[in-house]
């Protein structure tokens, strides 16, 4: 009865596919809620954005999936949190488990969701006007990229899951981190359009260095800024770096604080 | 049973293989509070333990440990052979826990809860299914099998936890307060199935806060206060060291209090406890004293008495003989054990 890790990972992360068969509207915040902000964008902002060298749905979509996949990051965070609460965690150290098997099985479980919006992302940018300018294979880096992102952003969720002491702290937490972080970029404006002061945040959030990576590499309008930082100027890679860092990091940080908090 | 694992088995050579549970000064400290302290414990293969004690007693906090949740803070145990920090992972191989809270979960049918933690044992899909299927009809279930387990009432999720507990065929099998939440029939039903698991050579440990229970299911009983074992051995003798009936007289004032017990001495095997507080009695009865003997004693000696009650002997009462204080303090020990 040897069990491997990929075993347990995927068992565990049947059980939250089996959540979401239960309760499908937990998929809402991943499905319908991303929709609503590319068509509000699309059609009630993006009249009154200007955007130099190009069309605003086509700028729009880089930063919409960014924000979506970064707020994505509660979702694993209240599952934990609630497993936590109900005590499903201590039914599963008592069985011949390995440990790190419980945070990789959500993990699985959430990267389906990603990706699932990720297709209703684009799906609906296609029908407003989206498309993408770029060689087969920058199109495809840009895909892998968002991948590993998502994975980053993942992990980071999960830390948060094991941190907090109830589900009910999630929300208002994540919110915290992620909407400073996700609008005060280049996510839906220019940069350049901004005071000076948020201009040096903005150029400064790893945020505005993925959203100008993917549409470097989906070939999508990039605005110039006119502060100069190594990373902005230099998205693609910088990209990379951040979204591996925040995936070893994530995969760290919520391992050792899963290991914390289930030892007494 | 089988028995084998991928560590080797603490066994001392030249003894039988101690392969139901052994502690030895088991302790546990949260901050400044012992929960458990000296827990010295010999559960033979196939026989069932009871761990008997209030709320906060260290009852769950000696489950925890036994069940490698929780690290000792000094002392060491084997479970089914195998030291519980050093082997943790086989340990975790050769046991069922069925903990006081029912931790299975409210969005998954009962037939999926099993096999998820089937296949979590390692159990191939087609095993897990069977066992799944085997252990709903033992546990009468079948019938909401694959009902969502929120649906379930109070007494369906414990009798679903036990069955999760079994899922791995466990050597051991671990009940933290099986039978809390049960109606009556479903408790007769779970001792039965206990009795049936037994003979076919697993080792039990139930805790419990009643005292019927852990006499008629236990071969063994430790009484834990304060996290610390007051009293241990069979159920035979604990109620030799505990005394028969207990008889509550109540009195009209405080000032009776004093004269009731002097005129129920007679009768009492040792002495009664007084309660001037609340004009009361108690008096471990002589077996074979009937009450109105002692009503009419109370009466020659001009007291009168409210009420008189004859029944059977209580944990309250266990405490009250074994240690002498009467049990109203528990916050601190209580408070410690559910701040984890």
């Amino acid at each position: 009865m040897s069990n491997s890790l990929m075993n347990d990972a995927t068992t565990l992360a049947r059980r939250n596919l089996e959540h979401i068969r239960q309760l499908p509207e937990k998929l809402t915040n991943v499905t319908i809620q991303p929709l609503m902000f590319v068509l509000l964008f699309a059609y009630v902002f993006g009249g009154a954005i200007q955007v130099q060298g190009g069309n605003y749905n086509e700028y729009l979509m880089a930063g919409i999936l960014i924000q979506t996949l970064a707020f994505a990051m509660m979702g694993p965070a209240m599952s934990v949190a609630t497993d936590f609460q109900e005590g499903v965690i201590d039914r599963f150290r008592s069985l011949p488990t390995r440990r790190s098997a419980y945070l990789l099985g959500h993990y699985f479980a959430e990267m389906l969701g990603a990706i699932l919006t990720i297709v209703i992302l684009l799906g609906t940018g296609l029908i407003v006007g989206w498309r993408t300018h770029a060689s087969v294979l920058e199109v495809t880096e840009g895909m892998v990229l968002l991948l590993v992102f998502a994975s980053g952003v993942m992990w980071m969720g999960l830390w948060l899951g094991v941190l907090v002491r109830s589900p009910d702290a999630v929300m208002g937490i994540g919110f915290v981190i992620v909407f400073p972080l996700t609008f005060v970029s280049n996510a839906f404006v220019p940069i350049s359009s901004m005071p000076a002061v948020l201009q040096w945040m903005a150029v400064i959030n790893p945020v505005s260095v993925m959203i100008a990576a993917m549409r470097e590499l989906f070939g999508n309008p990039v605005t110039p800024v006119t502060k100069h930082v190594w990373p902005i100027d230099h998205p693609v890679a910088a990209a990379w770096i951040y979204s591996i860092a925040l995936v070893a990091l994530g995969w760290v940080i919520a391992q050792h604080r899963y290991r914390a908090r289930t030892t007494d | 049973m089988t028995t084998t694992g991928t560590a080797a088995r603490t066994d001392a050579p030249g003894t039988d293989p101690p392969l139901g549970i052994t502690a030895t000064g088991l302790g546990k400290q949260f901050g400044d509070l012992w929960a458990l302290r000296d827990l010295d414990l010999a559960v033979a293969p196939g026989t069932v333990l009871g761990l008997l004690g209030h709320n906060g007693a260290g009852k769950t906090t000696a489950i925890r440990i036994l069940t490698t949740l929780s690290q000792p803070s000094e002392g060491a145990a084997t479970v089914a052979g195998f030291d519980v920090v050093r082997e943790a992972a086989s340990v975790r191989r050769h046991i069922g826990v069925a903990s006081q809270q029912a931790t299975v979960d409210g969005l998954m049918s009962a037939r999926l809860n099993l096999v998820t933690i089937g296949r979590l044992y390692g159990l191939s899909k087609s095993v897990a299914g069977t066992r799944a299927d085997e252990l709903l009809v033992q546990l009468d279930l079948t019938d909401f099998a694959t009902a969502l387990v929120k649906t379930y009432s109070g007494g369906m999720r414990r009798r679903l936890d036990l069955a999760a507990s079994l899922m791995g065929n466990p050597d051991v099998l671990f009940l933290d307060e099986p039978t809390t939440g049960l109606d009556p029939m479903s408790r007769t039903h779970l001792w039965d199935m206990l009795t049936e698991l037994v003979r076919g050579g697993t080792t039990v440990i139930l805790t419990t806060q009643y005292l019927e229970e852990a006499d008629r299911m236990a071969d063994d009983i430790v009484v834990l206060d304060h996290g610390r074992s007051v009293a241990h051995g069979t159920p035979a003798e604990l109620k030799a060291q505990i005394g028969d009936d207990r008889l509550d007289v109540k009195v009209g004032s405080a000032d009776a209090v004093q004269p009731a017990a002097t005129a129920v001495a007679p009768f009492a095997d040792r002495p009664p406890t007084l309660d001037p507080e609340r004009h009361m009695i108690t008096v471990p009865i002589k077996p074979g004293v009937r009450v109105v003997e002692i009503v009419r004693a109370l009466d020659d000696a001009g007291i009168d008495a409210i009420d008189v009650t004859r029944r059977e002997v209580t944990l309250d009462d266990v405490f009250v003989t074994l240690t002498g204080t009467s049990r109203r303090d528990d916050a601190e020990t209580d408070q410690a054990e559910g701040n984890r």
